[in-house]
């Protein structure tokens, strides 16, 4: 029996590889630009309570603080657990004078995100205002979820 | 002089380096991929109250006082409205229950809300004068243990109404709160 030489080339077979690759750089560039780094200021497991009428943000402010509230009266602040709404007023000073440095020289422009669960007390978050307050910051928004799922 | 006449050879690079990368990259955006929920904002500015003893009310007389009362869970247990002629209180039930995900969840009763929102437009259709308008605030006295989704769907309630056609109709702007921890 005699074998055909000339198929049993040493050549790799090589199929054509451009389209994946447009394909996968679409991928990566679409997940890129979704990819969402600001979690450390959201915790993701505060259940906010649905509204249909907030506005969502359309920019974003020169400098906000996101203080996330739990029915236990414990503060969230940038992956930070602070025990008790009493002691956030060093947090604030501190954060003031972060936004001094940053060009923002009012306290009261400062945008205060509070995100607070939906079974909190009010009196807890009305405390928290207050302590806000203390501190001269005035501008408050309540984060609420848009839909519920 | 001899030029080296050389078949013209198709270039090949090494692509396998590359598309290992790419991969490890497209696997790292795919794992850290998380879809987030729509997050809206209620905006309130709440200056820090003057301290010179004035009353408010005083100031102005476009206000509406709402207050809101808590049940032993925490739930809500009145609703009363005041534009300075007397307190009003708004009908219950104020709270439901729906099954969601084999447990029931406490939901505000929106029929009771809606009614307060009716309160407010009637509030504001009564006192519109053209010529010197007056912008109509609320202010809100909620109790203590009153649970946060009834503060949310109260101040719901007075700044918008949502029409059947999907559009907003704009009410109350100016929102506060009075601060009932000092007493």
């Amino acid at each position: 029996m005699r074998f055909n030489k000339k198929n049993q080339s040493n050549e790799v077979l090589e199929g054509d590889l451009t389209p994946m690759i447009d394909m996968v750089f679409q991928l990566i560039a679409f997940f890129m630009l979704l990819i969402n780094f600001s979690e450390v200021d959201r915790a993701e497991d505060l259940m906010l309570p649905v509204s249909t009428l907030a506005i969502a943000p359309e920019t974003r402010p020169d400098y906000q603080i996101i203080l996330n509230l739990r029915p236990d009266g414990t503060v969230t602040f940038a992956g930070q657990e602070v025990e008790k709404i009493d002691f956030m007023n060093v947090i604030f000073r501190q954060e003031i004078d972060f936004a001094r440095r940053e060009g923002v020289t009012n306290p009261s422009d400062i945008a205060v995100v509070i995100r607070s669960h939906r079974d909190t007390a009010t009196g807890l978050v009305q405390k928290l205002i207050s302590k806000c307050q203390e501190s001269e910051l005035e501008n408050f928004s309540l984060r609420v979820k848009d839909t519920p799922y | 002089m001899l030029l080296e006449t050389s078949e013209p050879e198709e270039i090949k690079l090494n692509m396998t380096a590359m598309i290992d990368i790419v991969f490890q990259l497209l696997v790292f955006f795919v794992m850290t991929f998380k879809i987030v929920a729509m997050e809206g904002d209620f905006n309130i500015k709440m200056p820090l109250a003057a301290a010179d003893g004035q009353s408010i009310d005083d100031l102005l007389p476009d206000l509406i006082q709402v207050s809101l009362e808590a049940d032993a869970a925490g739930n809500l247990a009145s609703i009363s409205v005041d534009n300075g002629g007397g307190a009003q209180a708004i009908e219950g039930p104020f709270f439901g229950t729906v099954e969601k995900d084999g447990t029931a969840e406490v939901v505000p009763n929106d029929q009771a809300f809606a009614s307060l929102t009716e309160y407010v437009e009637r509030q504001l259709a009564g006192e519109t004068n053209p010529d010197e308008p007056v912008e109509t605030e609320v202010e809100f006295d909620i109790a203590y243990g009153v649970k946060y989704l009834y503060t949310v769907k109260a101040i719901e309630s007075v700044s918008g109404r949502k029409l059947p056609d999907g559009s907003v109709k704009k009410l109350i702007s100016k929102i506060k709160f009075r601060d009932r921890s000092g007493g």
